[in-house]
């Protein structure tokens, strides 16, 4: 067969300096070098940045604590949710927090069965994110019913009336989508953190750390008996993560779409809100990893080429939920719809104009920016354009929830909607929420993936010469 | 460390770079021992080939969950809407496999992802919480940059002097017995 065949290999031309890929991990840093640069983070003296970080995450978290102990014990009626806006800043922010976890996921699942080798630098970060910006999210609909203490009613559980829930309702899917969202985000993270507690238990100093490390590590050797299992395990994690990814912002759609309230009563809602979410999380993902690559040293594994991809992301989905914006103005007109037709000259020129104006500008104008190369490659501006992306995301929340129902079909029951106290300060608290739970990761779990960041270099390619491999005359490579 | 301790686990041979680590492996694979794995700080590249593996049958646990979690959300929405308490909701039908599909489809997500990850460590025989190598000084580098063969003493084929010349053929520079 081919073993038998005698090629003569002619050597490949030099490729052109332009074309040359910068690579994933920069300065040729050996493979021992990856752990001791992302272990040490957790190793190291705690460093005064992250104290002056934490203490007012954990301000803004006792407020959420406040804030949420008030409103179980006063109502719901502290927020300012009032007909005939009965979604307010809750529903708002529960699916702008969601959809920030998006990111997360598409990062880790998507992009690995696409084979894109860069997203082992940023894809335990952005799962992290993606685990706490989801318990943000829940917040809001576990409060939003009123009495907490019926929150159970939400599961089918036996009780004492002997009633179950309505699973005819988009509002069931959405529980069923979302918790297993949260619990399938938390096993892929778990899951890829396996091997790395194993290095941060092999280099742990004290008895302490050796123990809780080893605990969580499960007894990790890194035997390929293992890792092979363990690959294709993850494999599958990937490939059942994808189309949850999808399902679930599609199924937090159809909470709105299966109404009949103009606005909301529309096909393209399902991928229209799944490249929304994909572009706020990529937004939040930069707007921590731009920072954080800086205060932890880590330019070497973010690197400004993974930043660039990010960016491109970004461009790529803002156009796309450019497009569903102008679509369903299009589609208002093309229907012949009266109240749909009202409905979106309302949102353009009605009390709102300035959300949609937000929305617009933040969501499909600022991140044409991107084209541009200069752009790409200047942190500050893409620190600012990423904080953009996220507060035009939130405006698109406001102006699909609180535009479409402040004015519906009859003018007699037209409301408008202004948030109060707690509102704000809701919503503050759960930055505190996750930049408490966000800060503690990083500070005690490593935030690179280590092993896979090992496994992209080329000293990890058996059939490299930096692997180890020796020059052959006509060989495979 | 040249005399063998009473109770040996087995013999630990210590290589640099993935592509000794695994030329090793093909010459352990060629010579027939069945008790020997190879350890590495990632999962290397065509390493499954060189030591001789079988397709990982991690799938079929995350088949048998999708299918579970599947059937149970069907069953269960089945049972509570058309069953156990029927309530007429706008005229819809009490049960409908097109309502019913969304949270189904999540279960059969819920449940493959836990028959993935709960089958990889189920075939893993983990958690773990000792092992013989854990104790071995030298091995915590496996974690770090350092790639290691290990041929337990419990294999037919073992024999201390003729395995440690295999492993000191294969290349590698430091080759030390493991204590049970």
């Amino acid at each position: 067969m081919a073993e038998n065949v005698l090629v003569t290999v002619p050597p490949a031309p030099p490729v052109p300096v332009e074309l040359e890929r910068e690579p994933l991990v920069r300065n040729n840093r050996s493979i021992g070098w990856v752990s001791d640069r992302v272990a040490g983070i957790c190793e190291g003296k705690t460093p005064l940045w992250w104290w002056m970080a934490f203490i007012p995450s954990v301000g803004f978290l006792s407020l959420l604590g406040c804030m949420l102990i008030y409103q179980i014990s006063t109502g719901v009626g502290v927020w300012g949710n009032m007909h005939p806006v009965m979604w307010g800043w809750d529903i708002i922010n529960f699916v702008w927090w969601i959809g920030i976890g998006h990111a997360g996921t598409l990062i880790s699942a998507i992009l690995f069965l696409l084979r894109q080798r860069w997203r082992t630098g940023v894809n335990r970060a952005a799962e992290a994110m993606t685990i706490f910006a989801v318990m943000c999210a829940g917040i809001y609909p576990a409060m939003h019913v009123g009495r907490v203490w019926f929150d159970w009613f939400l599961f089918p559980i036996p009780n004492s009336q002997s009633i179950w829930p309505q699973f005819r309702s988009p509002l069931m899917w959405d529980v069923f989508a979302v918790s297993t969202y949260f619990t399938v985000s938390v096993l892929f993270w778990y899951m890829g953190l396996i091997p790395d507690l194993a290095v941060m238990r092999d280099r742990a100093k004290s008895k302490v750390r050796q123990f809780l490390y080893g605990l969580f590590a499960l007894g990790w050797t890194g035997s390929n008996r293992h890792w092979s299992n363990y690959e294709k395990a993850y494999l599958i994690l990937a490939g059942l993560a994808t189309p949850l990814v999808l399902s679930v912002h599609s199924i937090v759609s159809l909470d709105f779409a299966v109404s009949q309230l103009p606005g909301w009563h529309t096909t393209i809602f399902p991928p229209y809100f799944v490249a929304g979410a994909i572009f706020s999380g990529f937004g939040m993902v930069l707007t921590l990893l731009i920072p954080l690559r800086k205060l932890c040293h880590l330019e070497d594994i973010i690197t400004m080429r993974h930043v660039d991809i990010m960016c491109k992301v970004t461009l790529a989905t803002s156009s796309i939920v450019g497009y569903a914006y102008f679509m369903e103005f299009f589609i208002a007109w093309y229907s012949g719809n009266p109240y749909e037709r009202f409905h979106f000259l309302n949102r353009a020129f009605g009390p709102y104009q300035w959300g949609w104006v937000m929305m617009m500008s933040c969501n499909v104008l600022v991140p044409q920016l991107f084209w541009s190369k200069k752009v790409r490659s200047n942190v500050w501006i893409i620190f600012i354009l990423s904080l953009l992306v996220n507060i035009g995301m939130w405006f698109e929340r406001f102006v699909i929830i609180v535009i479409s129902l402040h004015r519906d079909f009859l003018p007699s029951s037209w409301g408008y909607f202004k948030p109060t106290w707690v509102d704000i300060c809701t919503f503050l608290g759960t930055f505190g929420l996750f930049f408490t739970m966000f800060l503690l990761f990083m500070r005690f779990l490593p935030m690179i993936a280590v092993s896979e960041v090992k496994g992209v270099t080329p000293q990890a390619d058996p059939h490299h010469p930096l692997g180890g491999a020796k020059p052959t005359n006509g060989g495979h490579h | 460390m040249n005399s063998t301790p009473n109770k040996a686990y087995g013999i630990i041979a210590e290589f640099d770079t993935p592509a000794d680590c695994m030329h090793a492996a093909e010459k352990v694979r060629d010579a027939g021992f069945k008790r020997w794995d190879v350890f590495t700080p990632f999962p290397v590249h065509g390493m499954d080939h060189a030591m001789g593996l079988k397709n990982s049958p991690v799938g079929w646990f995350s088949f048998l969950g999708g299918v579970t979690g599947y059937t149970c959300g069907m069953l269960l929405i089945w049972f509570c809407n058309a069953y156990d308490y029927r309530i007429l909701v706008g005229g819809k039908p009490m049960f409908s496999p097109y309502s019913a599909f969304p949270p189904s489809y999540e279960l059969t997500i819920l449940f493959g992802a836990f028959g993935s990850l709960g089958g990889m460590l189920f075939l893993n025989k983990l958690p773990r919480l000792h092992h013989p190598l854990l104790k071995h000084k030298r091995f915590a580098l496996a974690t770090h940059d350092k790639f290691f063969v290990v041929i337990e003493t419990s294999d037919p084929k073992y024999s201390e002097a003729e395995t440690r010349k295999l492993l000191a053929d294969a290349g590698s520079k430091h080759i030390e017995m493991v204590e049970e």
